[in-house]
């Protein structure tokens, strides 16, 4: 029996050592002050004040923090309506229009990106800042959906029906009763919407032109070459995405706990 | 006012942004560019696109993401299994270890093995350790299939680990009670409860597998390109968009028929695509 465990144990480490070695190395790598990768030649700082300094990097970074709040403010209020709208409709319209959203989150990100890019170019619209945030919106919006309509599905149905038998105005009702009920589903959205808009890539890499986000910045400097700035900068951006998901994580657990003892 | 009009300004911008570009792919693939540089209605690229050349590198893309999907299946199966098991607690800090590199860009993950792998870097001097000196380990198909289990490898295990973490654990004890051995234990009760998660997870795989450009380009170089390399090149360095278009409704076609597919023996319960 502890012999099972033993090998339960080192079977997961090595899993882990797989997944991790590459990102554990990459970010020892950031403090070397050499730039060639696998030979350490001093602790420092340098590449971190370089990534800090580089104007290109900086500019992308501030791109995908702002592409990434705005798309998630208007994904998340577009899609909170269309799922109140969605939920109330009948059986048969209901179905159509959730096979409808499904299909940006099925098809291929490369199809997604191509499509709205030849939109784009067909509209003679130019590719920059702007194609780059209603991209976003696009393909955030399915996931804002998706996260509040079970929320809408667990409240009480005749709570809104209720409220209007009181007097109450069909958008104060819904201001009033509904919203506050989906609200965890809307936060969850609006995080999963932030999160897809700052990874993405490949649908960045169709929609614009000269303004460029992280992702795009990083694949045109992997593509020339290693660089120890990138290093640098995976280094932060892993960091702050543990950060931020442990903080995620364990919010939820203790409201989970909470849950279980007012069920006792 | 009636509560479905909330959904309008939804229908509209998704039918301005995703029904209409669709349309558009369709139509580009339709036509070519006449002489006098108008767009003429034309068969031809559909003819192109199923091209001995193309179907190879269409066969070579689904053979590779074939490869590592199995391989996420059978290196993430014993994980979630293991995971599962009572030495584990749900949510605790070692699963959300497995999952958490679903999280990160994988472009960062994708340049943290080319760091890894390149001339001189830790993994030849490890392997120079053994007397193997200067293997290639880069720019192969051994390092794309490397880079998509890498990738891809937490999308197996959390689908796999939540259908095995929602079985009854009565029905385990049933088995127990009458006289299964471990092995039986798992031949007849876990592993027909946790195929639904083994669905989701090929799904989860394969298909971004296939459809993966950029991967292919950083870790594969130029000789070995994917699918979705090929249909990159045609917008931005041949600048054939017609057939671009037309090679983009192939995959998308291929795409949404399996997905639909999958979904129709999953049943209605994913095996969780957030945690």
């Amino acid at each position: 029996m502890k012999l099972k465990k033993l090998l339960q144990r080192s079977y997961l480490g090595l899993v882990l050592v797989f997944l991790y070695a590459p990102i554990a190395t990459l970010i020892i790598f950031s403090f070397n002050s050499g730039k060639t990768m696998g030979k350490w030649a001093g602790f420092s700082f340098k590449w971190y004040e370089q990534l800090f300094r580089d104007p290109t990097l900086m500019q992308a970074l501030s791109t995908t923090l702002s592409v990434a709040l705005l798309s998630a403010l208007v994904a998340t209020v577009i899609g909170t309506l269309a799922a109140i709208g969605i939920h109330s409709m009948k059986r048969r319209t209901r179905s159509m229009v959730e096979t409808l959203t499904y299909i940006p989150m099925l098809n291929p990100d490369i199809v997604t990106g191509i499509s709205l890019m030849l939109l784009f170019l067909f509209a003679q619209v130019s590719l920059g800042y702007g194609t780059l945030l209603l991209s976003h919106i696009t393909f955030n919006i399915p996931y804002v959906i998706f996260s509040v309509l079970p929320k809408l599905r667990q409240m009480p149905q005749n709570l809104y029906e209720a409220a209007l038998d009181l007097g109450c105005k069909p958008a104060k009702a819904i201001y009033k009763i509904i919203i506050p009920q989906i609200m965890p589903g809307i936060v969850t959205g609006a995080i999963f919407a932030l999160t897809l808009s700052i990874d993405d890539f490949v649908v960045s890499y169709f929609t614009t032109q000269g303004v460029n986000n992280l992702s795009i910045a990083i694949y045109s400097m992997a593509r020339r070459g290693i660089s120890p700035k990138i290093n640098a900068l995976s280094a932060i951006i892993f960091v702050s995405i543990v950060t931020l998901l442990l903080i995620v994580n364990i919010r939820s657990s203790r409201a989970q706990n909470e849950k279980e003892k007012h069920a006792r | 006012m009636k509560r479905s009009y909330f959904a309008a300004p939804y229908l509209l911008w998704m039918s301005l942004f995703i029904l209409v570009p669709l349309g558009i792919i369709v139509y580009y693939a339709m036509t070519a560019v006449s002489p006098d540089g108008s767009f003429v209605f034309t068969l031809e690229n559909l003819v192109k696109a199923f091209d001995p050349l193309y179907m190879g590198i269409l066969g070579r893309s689904v053979y590779l993401a074939l490869i590592a999907t199995i391989l996420c299946l059978l290196i993430g199966y014993p994980v979630a299994l293991i995971l599962t098991s009572k030495n584990f607690k749900k949510g605790s800090l070692i699963v959300i270890l497995f999952v958490l590199p679903m999280w990160m860009n994988f472009l960062l993950r994708t340049y943290a093995l080319i760091n890894i792998l390149d001339s001189g870097g830790v993994m030849h001097q490890f392997l120079g350790l053994f007397g193997i000196e200067n293997p290639k380990l880069l720019y192969n198909s051994f390092a794309i299939i490397l880079g998509l289990v890498y990738n891809y490898l937490p999308f197996m295990i959390l689908p796999i680990h939540s259908a095995m973490s929602k079985i009854d654990g009565g029905l385990i004890e049933a088995a127990e009670d009458l006289g299964a051995n471990s092995w039986n234990v798992f031949r007849r009760v876990r592993f027909p409860l946790s195929l639904p998660g083994v669905i989701s997870g090929i799904t989860m795989v394969f298909m971004p597998a296939v459809t993966t450009f950029a991967v292919s380009r950083l870790l594969g170089g130029s000789n070995f390109m994917m699918y979705g390399d090929v249909i990159e090149n045609q917008f931005f360095f041949m600048r054939d968009w017609h057939f671009g278009a037309t090679l983009s409704l192939v995959m998308m076609i291929l795409m949404l028929a399996s997905s639909f597919l999958f979904r129709k023996y999953q049943g209605d319960d994913d095996g969780g695509v957030l945690w």
